[in-house]
């Protein structure tokens, strides 16, 4: 049971400048979403939700079936499918292909499942050099860090720490234009496209009736990645498949605005295979990794497998005052924000980090505008359900247990509630009904202590509403 | 006229009993029937978002069997009507007798402004209330009960009024119960947040649903001493 990381929170909430990255950007891209989304831009985006979320449920219910039908699809096609059970699986399919085939470098377009699986730390360790091309991705490989977002990868890095971090690890002259950057990348990613025997792409969705993979991009790294080196791997989770290519036209709607207030990203590949005859470009080899690594204990949860429908599009994280507040490496796994919070307890199990799905003022500013409709709250209430019984079950949480099993008696008797209400105003020294600062060391427990450190709390009624309105239907009567 | 059953939540109870005299004086002129069933306590909501459920439970029980009869069930807070409105389904999903109960609590208990808005069918309650003012959308009244404009229009017509929007009216003021001592350093954050945009506002008065939120955002305005003054929107329609 890892505790509260309560020194990188504060870390996190005192460092202003990191603070004004993270708002500035989430803003901007809260504010592109609620245009995009607007009744001029289209009809009905509301519905489009509702629809996605039917369909989500649907291919979720029904996953054994459509992910059959993608497999068998994907071999029509002339690619191979590789099932992994968990991420050391998926890594050593990726090592040994690579060995097999020769392969000295890869390279790769963003995608949160090969970070799930720490893909390139094993790759690196074989000595093969891996690179990542989307541009967020590679400042965080040269920085040596995780994403920060599952969108914005990079979001919490201003364009000087950019500069210093080329500057230094590239060595290149100081270039703080944004454009400029860009085309110091580019030159370098560019030798590593033509030069890479293997490349390596996630998937945005999995189509089951037509065996191909959507990847939805804005940089083109990812068409490329998927389509100059000679060997393409598409590594995804299973819950990626979607029934049929017809139900892109909604979830291409909805992923697009929800992420970056884009009606469609700048470039919507579909990948179905590996080249055939007659083509003069594509991969020789196509495989599909297919990443259980978890995903099929969430099933399992008739309440819970919502939290399967996520299409990553990063607008709860956003939108998450938590998340805005704390950054996205205080979350303890590469998906961070609410959507982190609901799917890290179920994938590691609920005692590993059982303060996550407690880190929320359960707001619900994310279940408002996810795109597929997961009522992350809920999920997180849930999950605070299962934490509570495990701690009890391991003996943990004792006093916590305590407090809440005397709430609840008190609570269910009238009487003893005055009474103990009545006793709480007479041990609270007396303020003259003035909001205080601190209280005696006796009364200070955690909570008291955890609220007055960042505010001044109000004193007891001298008299509660029952005594005041005892008096007031007597005097009443009276009248 | 109808009678409505007053809920007047155990913070208000407990720490603003005005407020819920506030409340009941806006429904006395409105013509209501007010019953205030003396065994009621809490909805049990700290203990169900705490992982509780079963502590939490109990606590529905007691407030069912109290606000049994109720024809209205009004209450001074979002927070508490979405508990007893949505989440005590959730708490008796496997059991049917029980959870047929909390169905029917469901259409009975509503927040105060929406009882006043939807039920009462009224705008002006005659109230006045000569400040310049900015109005906190409490999240679960907001995103759960769908309270929104029902609140500003009570706010428009009282005399002297000056509503000034804020710049994150919808965002949370960090409160989230046991969230906030859990994780005292984001909860006050997301306070901060939002004082700073109602210093932006110019108003002096905050005005809320939620006697919870207005804890959190008094309590921080206290400490630091600035010139904001809190207020419950029952307060302010029980203002002449």
């Amino acid at each position: 049971m890892n505790p509260i990381p309560v020194e990188a929170i504060q870390k996190a909430v005192g460092d202003s400048r990191l603070q004004a990255a993270i708002y500035s950007s989430t803003g901007r891209l809260m504010e592109k979403r609620a245009h995009s989304i607007e009744p001029e831009e289209i009809d009905d985006f509301q519905g489009l939700r509702t629809q996605a979320n039917a369909l989500k449920k649907h291919a979720i219910d029904n996953l054994d079936y459509y992910l059959e039908q993608l497999e068998q699809n994907v071999i029509a096609r002339g690619g191979k499918v590789i099932w992994c059970r968990d991420a050391d699986e998926a890594v050593q399919f990726v090592l040994n292909l690579s060995k097999e085939k020769g392969v000295k470098r890869i390279v790769k377009s963003k995608s949160m499942t090969t970070e799930e699986i720490d893909l390139n730390e094993h790759l690196e360790h074989e000595k093969i050099d891996v690179v990542e091309t989307d541009l967020g991705e590679y400042i965080l490989q040269l920085a040596h860090e995780k994403p920060y977002h599952i969108v914005a990868p990079a979001l919490h890095k201003t364009r000087y720490d950019v500069a210093d971090l080329f500057t230094e690890t590239l060595h290149v002259a100081r270039e703080e234009e944004p454009e400029k950057q860009t085309q110091i990348a580019r030159r370098v990613l560019r030798e590593k496209f033509l030069t890479a025997e293997l490349g390596i792409t996630g998937a945005n969705f999995l189509i089951a009736d037509s065996g191909a993979i959507v990847l939805v991009e804005n940089e083109g790294n990812a068409r490329l990645s998927s389509s100059a080196p000679r060997i393409q791997i598409a590594m995804a989770g299973i819950e990626k498949v979607i029934p049929r290519a017809q139900d892109l036209a909604t979830f291409l709607k909805v992923l697009g605005r929800s992420a970056t207030g884009q009606p469609l990203t700048v470039y919507t590949s579909f990948l179905s295979g590996p080249r055939r005859s007659g083509e003069i470009d594509g991969p020789e080899e196509f495989y599909l990794v297919l990443l259980d690594n978890g995903r099929t204990r969430l099933l399992a949860d008739e309440n819970k497998r919502q939290s399967l429908y996520c299409i990553r599009c990063g607008a709860c994280l956003n939108h998450c005052p938590v998340y805005r507040k704390i950054g996205g490496h205080n979350y303890p796994w590469v998906y961070s924000g609410p959507i982190g919070a609901i799917i890290s307890p179920q994938f590691h199990g609920v005692t590993k980090d059982p303060w996550l799905p407690f880190a929320s003022s359960l707001c619900g500013a994310c279940a408002e505008v996810c795109p597929v409709k997961i009522d992350i709250p809920k999920v997180l209430l849930e999950l605070r359900a299962d934490i509570t019984l495990a701690k009890r079950r391991e003996g943990a949480g004792k006093w916590e247990r305590f407090a809440f099993k005397v709430f609840s008696y008190v609570m269910q008797r009238p009487k003893l509630y005055e009474m103990g209400s009545a006793m709480a105003a007479a041990v609270f020294p007396g303020s003259q009904g003035k909001w205080v600062r601190s209280l005696p060391g006796l009364l200070q427990g955690p909570p008291i202590k955890g609220w007055l450190s960042k505010r001044d709390l109000p004193p007891p009624a001298e008299r509660s509403f029952r005594a005041l309105w005892r008096e007031r239907q007597r005097s009443k009567g009276a009248a | 006229m109808s009678r409505v059953s007053l809920f007047v939540t155990c913070i208000v109870d407990q720490v603003f009993p005005k407020v819920g005299l506030a409340m009941a004086d806006v429904l006395e002129r409105l013509g209501y029937q007010i019953d205030f069933p003396e065994a009621q306590t809490c909805c049990g909501q700290p203990a169900f978002n705490s992982g509780f459920w079963d502590e939490a439970r109990g606590v529905a029980r007691h407030f069912m069997d109290v606000f049994e009869g109720a024809e209205y069930i009004v209450v001074p807070s979002g927070s508490c009507t979405s508990m007893c409105g949505h989440h005590f389904a959730d708490l008796f999903q496997d059991d049917a007798a029980m959870l047929a109960r909390a169905h029917a609590i469901e259409s009975r208990v509503y927040e105060f402004s929406k009882f006043l808005t939807e039920v009462a069918q009224v705008e002006d309650v005659g109230a006045s209330f000569a400040h310049t003012i900015t109005y906190h959308d409490s999240c679960h009244a907001l995103r759960e009960l769908g309270v929104k404009a029902g609140p500003r229009k009570l706010l428009s017509r009282v005399r002297g009024l000056t509503l000034k929007e804020m710049d994150v009216a919808e965002e949370c003021c960090g409160f989230g119960g046991t969230f906030s001592v859990k994780f005292p350093d984001v909860s006050g954050g997301m306070a901060q947040t939002k004082i700073d945009s109602i210093l932006r506002t110019g108003a002096s008065h905050i005005v809320s649903i939620d006697s919870s939120c207005l804890m959190q955002l008094q309590g921080v305005i206290s400490r630091q001493g600035l010139p904001l003054e809190t207020i419950h929107l029952a307060e302010v329609l029980a203002s002449r």
